[in-house]
């Protein structure tokens, strides 16, 4: 039985749909991406998992216990990262973590272990007695994991974890993140692909509502069928370098992406780099730069969140 | 039960650490004062004639003269400003999202709810017991009866409570917590008109009008008598709005928060 099971679900606000049969899974263990564009009920699903919202209908198990039938039983395994991590600005964050311990009960003797641990997994340990309000939106990040951490639970659901920080914070929790990973399932939900090509091995897709793919990266790159990406830069008048590139042999398709710059696609089974420097010299052109750009991947998400019906048939 | 207390002390935490406690508190404390010296003098006034042979007056005893006084005025201060203290109780974890993250931990609403009653009850008791320092004054130059004060202070905590009740289900309602203080004492305000409606209806009406209206219950109280019917519509009142509170959020995780 997988740690997340999630059946048919669907939830409307009001006339407004914002889930429609969505159906996934999760094994233990697992870092699975919930990715899809923003506006596309990956919060709702999240707040389902974690039990503080109920479906319309459709079920969702979580750690093998039913999210409204047995909410309580799920709030006990699920360590739950809201979007914008809200907390209580006026406590310290051992304060804010010993309350939550008090709230998840674990037992008043092993509350300090509990907390300690947390700090530390989630590399907290200098700030533990500053102010939440006064940290920066990293360190708050981290008390927002440190807090789902407590009472260790089986499940994690990350929602937006590293939205609104900056390159190296990224850096730290996602490497945290995989540090996390191991025994414990997590769904981290984003709506940058580098996020999940960086943490999850596999991705469920979600688009206005539904879920158009659930596969693992490799097996989504490949069905993009489109080959290699090349980006080639040239130096003077871009005229005439689309007919020059199209002529080397391999080359399936040349897109002028402005700037002098032109994005060549190539079979997949081909480097065209160097025939393309080659050509584009024995032409009279400098070259600037020739670099693969595999971009395959983010074409598919963009192919599969913006084009539903054809990505659904 | 320890989910509760947790809610409790994170709860008082937070309204200690907000500055509208510390000015409720100077506030209603000033303005207590100032009923009591009132009350005091005008008691002081009236034995003082009584005593130079004019006729007694029948309100001359410490309760009818002073307590009364004193505490049915303090019972308005309260109309005034316990919706100021339970205006943020969710309105502020509705609005900066917090509400999402403890829904999110394994405890029920109602007792979610029942600890944010309590720790506002709390911060009521502390009120009520900076208003004992007048009656301590009083204790310096006469022998009152403790009695009046006691079954007072009772009334005033069951009374605040009741208040209390009302504003924590006005805040869940809201994510601003003006919204909030304008609904509660709105809504306080009409179950005391409740009363003054009676001239308009038949006279039976007029009867279970007053006997819903608010203050009403408070009066007896004031005159150092308990009655258990007035107990009982101050319990039934709180449990009312905190069973309608507990209800409301489950209503609103239906509806996203």
């Amino acid at each position: 039985m997988g740690a997340i099971e999630v059946e048919g679900l669907t939830k409307e606000f009001g006339r407004r749909r914002a889930l429609d049969g969505v159906s996934f899974s999760a094994e233990k263990g697992e870092v699975l991406g919930f990715l899809g564009p923003n506006g596309a009920g990956k919060t709702t699903t999240l707040r389902i998992l974690a039990a503080v919202l109920p479906p319309t209908s459709g079920r969702a198990r979580v750690a093998g216990f039913d999210t409204v039938s047995d909410g309580l039983a799920v709030r006990e395994r699920v360590g739950y990262v809201p979007e914008r991590v809200p907390l209580y600005e006026e406590m310290r964050v051992d304060a804010f973590l010993r309350f939550v311990a008090d709230m998840k009960g674990i037992a008043p003797a092993r509350v300090r272990v509990a907390v300690e641990r947390a700090l530390e997994e989630a590399g907290l340990g200098d700030a533990a007695r500053d102010r939440i309000g006064r940290l920066s939106r990293g360190f708050r990040q981290r008390v927002g994991l440190a807090q789902a951490l407590l009472a260790d639970p089986p499940v994690l659901l990350l929602d937006e974890p590293t939205a609104g920080l900056d390159p190296a914070q990224i850096a730290e929790t996602r490497a945290l993140i995989r540090r996390l990973a191991g025994e414990r399932t997590i769904l981290l939900s984003t709506h940058i692909l580098p996020e999940v090509s960086a943490t999850c091995p596999r991705v469920v897709i979600l688009a206005r509502g539904r879920v158009v793919a659930v596969d693992t990266l490799a097996a989504l790159a490949a069905r993009a069928g489109r080959g290699r990406s090349v980006e080639v830069s040239v130096d003077g008048s871009p005229d005439g370098v689309r007919e020059i590139l199209g002529r080397v042999p391999g080359v399936r398709d040349v897109r002028d992406a402005g700037g002098n710059r032109f994005l060549v696609t190539a079979d997949a089974d081909r480097d065209v780099r160097p025939e393309v420097a080659r050509a584009l010299v024995a032409a009279g052109r400098a070259v600037l730069e020739v670099r693969s750009a595999d971009l395959s991947l983010e074409d598919v998400f963009l192919d599969l969140v913006t084009d539903e019906p054809e990505a659904r048939a | 039960m320890r989910r509760v207390l947790a809610i409790v002390r994170r709860e008082i935490g937070s309204i200690v650490h907000s500055p509208i406690a510390a000015a409720v508190l100077c506030v209603f404390l000033v303005l207590a004062g100032y009923f009591f010296s009132s009350a005091a003098a005008y008691y002081s006034l009236v034995s003082s004639r009584a005593l130079s042979g004019g006729a007694p007056d029948p309100s001359l005893n410490l309760v009818e003269g002073i307590v009364r006084p004193f505490f049915t005025p303090v019972a308005v201060l309260l109309l005034v400003f316990l919706p100021i203290v339970s205006m943020r109780l969710f309105a502020e974890e509705t609005r900066s999202g917090t509400l999402e993250l403890l829904l999110s931990y394994p405890v029920r609403d109602g007792e979610v709810v029942l600890g944010k009653f309590l720790a506002a009850l709390a911060f009521l008791a502390l009120l009520l017991v900076g208003t004992l320092a007048d009656g301590a004054l009083l204790g310096l130059v006469a022998r009152p009866d403790p009695v009046p004060f006691a079954t007072a202070f009772l009334g005033l905590l069951l009374l605040g409570g009741a208040f209390l009740s009302l504003g924590l289900f006005a805040s869940s309602l809201t994510g601003n917590q003006i919204v909030a203080a304008v609904l509660s004492f709105g809504a306080l305000l009409a179950f005391i008109l409740l009363e003054w409606a009676g001239t308009l209806v038949s006279p039976g009406a007029a009867r279970v009008l007053a006997h819903l209206s608010i203050m009403e219950h408070f009066g007896d109280f004031a005159k150092g008598v308990v009655d258990l019917r007035d107990v009982a519509y101050y319990v039934l009142f709180t449990t009312f709005f905190l069973y309608a509170t507990t209800r409301l959020l489950e209503l609103r995780r239906v509806r996203d928060l």
